[in-house]
């Protein structure tokens, strides 16, 4: 049932992350790629645990640090809430070296269909970008932009089009130890 | 060439489509035919009893096309004096000028087996004369509205002068489902909307058709991987393959150079949008643009030449043109508002895109040197032309606002005439429009 959980959160990409029959989670091992060693125990799982109730749960990532940063129009820089927000993000990250992260970018409907991709694919790689700067291993983000292809408010209202220019976190499980 | 020497000998039907007799049967339509040229179709006399049915569905096929164009007004079968149950027998003159039909289309239809056989001819009335040789196109039962649509193709080349662009595909998105669960499937129909058939299933977001300069391929964006990446897919088979795979990074808005030896594309890293051309038999790629703006939606232009596309290297997207082997661009549009999506046209003359300007979007058309602008529509959102194959309509893609807004595919006559819904199963986005078929 674990796995299934964690499928939903990757949004069908963890599928090819994960395959069938192996353990959706590794123990966290040391990780001194960024020069944060881990403190774990090497064999214990409840510090990555995503059902835990504590700051490392997935359903931490998602309603306290916030899997989501929002642009103005037309606009892929950074604002100072999104920075707020990727900066809690990088140090979930940092100590949850059991995921990596896909990061899609979108854009609202006004705008032409290419350009809203490449729009897209900047405000994935912005904060993408800001990760990296604040101690996340490149390696362990992908990007990918949606343009205007997958909108979560569908009216023809700023309310809608705002929660539409989004750039979403979405964590996958790795698998490791094959 | 040709056309200058038919303009000369044009007669505008702008107001009247009076044609005196000294003058041959020409249609204008460089400024827009406001009143349409009345013809008579008679219904094509079937040679056997066999090909009665197909002989009238022809029939309405071969005038469906031609009105379609807003160039002719057909006049109804009930209002004719003269009936045509001979194609070999005379025409009698008197009783089409009665009607003030300027142009007669007589013809029959044969099926022996599988055999279709479609004769026409067509007459300029009141010169009372034949316009052209009578022809004959002959397929398989099964392409029966082909063979209608050639027969409609050489009745608007001869009385226009210009080629025609019945005979041909249009290659769009299928869409269903709700605005933030939308599958999108490939599909590909007659220009008209008949005959559409599905080329992928739903499974995976699919993007943007486009055809090979022979009709045979098509080149789109998938996200099958995950990632966005262009595949070019054989008709035929619907086989397909992967094109220009680049590990990591995002490809997609491709378009099949004029002699199809290569692609212009645009390519994603690290969040930066650049324009790229891979030879197809190399596999040699070449980078056109290495700018820090996004630069998407290239076209090539007919002769292969030069490439069109957006930037918005100076803020809003503007068009710019550059040489298919690289160089330094040139901007094209001038006007305020974002400009995208432009595509150059078959004839060379113009370019078609995509407007964006005080909360609306337009279909509009330039100069390749970016005068003379002219929007053709306004709408909440209308965008991606494509051109027929005569450079003379652009079918392109209409979404409408709100929570349950769909898009649907329209033509319009590049005069900002005669805008058309085009009929599909479903909703139906990104239209490419094929060449006219051999």
């Amino acid at each position: 049932m674990r796995y299934f959980r964690v499928m939903m959160f990757g949004l069908g990409f963890a599928l090819g992350a994960c395959g069938q029959g192996t353990p959706p989670f590794s123990n966290p091992s040391e990780d001194s790629l960024d020069g944060i060693s881990s403190t774990l125990p090497s064999d214990d799982l409840t510090a990555t645990d995503p059902f835990d109730e504590g700051q490392n749960s997935l359903a931490y990532f998602q309603q306290n640090v916030g899997d989501r940063v929002l642009f103005p129009v037309d606009q892929s820089a950074l604002t100072a809430e999104a920075r707020a927000i990727l900066t809690e993000q990088a140090a979930y990250l940092i100590r949850n070296s059991g995921f990596t992260a896909l990061i899609e970018g979108h854009a609202d409907e006004r705008g032409t269909r290419d350009y809203n991709l490449a729009l897209g694919a900047r405000r994935a790689a912005a904060a993408r970008d800001f990760l990296v700067s604040n101690g996340v291993s490149a390696d362990r983000l992908r990007t990918v932009s949606y343009g205007k292809e997958r909108p979560i408010e569908i009216c023809s209202q700023e309310r809608c089009y705002a929660q539409n220019r989004r750039a979403v976190t979405v964590l996958i499980a790795v698998q490791t130890g094959l | 060439m040709m056309l200058r020497l038919l303009t000369l000998l044009t007669l505008c039907c702008g107001l009247t489509s009076q044609v005196s007799a000294q003058e041959p049967l020409r249609l204008e339509i460089s400024d827009g035919v406001i009143e349409p040229m009345p013809i008579a179709l008679t219904d094509f006399v079937p040679q056997e009893s066999l090909a009665t049915d197909l002989a009238i569905r022809i029939t309405r096929l071969i005038a469906a096309d031609l009105a379609s164009t807003g160039l002719f007004r057909e006049i109804p079968s009930t209002r004719h004096i003269g009936r045509v149950t001979n194609f070999s027998s005379p025409v009698q003159y008197a009783d089409w000028k009665a009607i003030n039909a300027q142009a007669l289309i007589t013809g029959s239809v044969s099926v022996q087996a599988d055999r279709v056989v479609v004769q026409f001819r067509l007459f300029d009335v009141f010169a009372e004369s034949q316009l052209g040789q009578g022809m004959q196109f002959a397929g398989s039962a099964e392409s029966w509205r082909r063979l209608g649509h050639k027969v409609a193709d050489a009745v608007y080349s001869r009385i226009t002068g210009e080629s025609g662009y019945f005979d041909s595909r249009v290659a769009f998105v299928s869409e269903r489902g709700p605005k933030d669960a939308r599958q999108k499937r490939l599909a590909i129909m007659d220009y008209d909307g008949a005959n559409v058939q599905f080329l992928t299933g739903a499974q995976h977001l699919v993007l943007a058709p486009r055809f090979s300069p022979d009709g045979r391929q098509i080149l789109y964006t998938s996200y099958e991987t995950g990632f966005p990446r262009i595949y070019v897919m054989d008709i035929a088979t619907l086989r397909r393959r992967v094109l220009a795979e680049r590990e990591g990074n995002m490809s997609f808005a491709p378009r099949f150079s004029p002699d199809g030896q290569s692609v212009v594309f645009s390519a994603e890293t690290s969040g930066n949008t650049d324009l790229f051309v891979l030879n197809l038999r190399t596999g040699a790629s070449l980078r056109l643009t290495s700018d820090a703006a996004i630069e998407t939606a290239p076209s090539f232009s007919p002769d292969g030449s030069q490439v069109v596309f957006e930037s918005d290297r100076t803020g809003a997207p503007q068009i710019y043109k550059m040489s298919a082997r690289g160089g330094t661009a040139q901007r094209v549009s001038r006007g305020e508002g974002r400009y995208g999506t432009p595509v150059w046209s078959p004839r060379g003359d113009l370019i078609a895109f995509t407007k964006q300007t005080q909360g609306r979007f337009h279909i509009g058309v330039m100069r390749t040197d970016g005068t003379e602008e002219r929007l053709l529509t306004g709408a909440f959102l209308d965008e991606g032309p494509t051109w027929s194959p005569n450079g003379r309509v652009v079918m392109f893609t209409r979404e409408t606002q709100g929570e349950r807004g769909v898009p649907t595919l329209y033509s319009i006559d590049i005069t900002g005439r005669n805008l058309r819904r085009i009929p599909t199963p479903d909703a139906g986005s990104d239209p490419a429009w094929s060449p006219l078929l051999p």
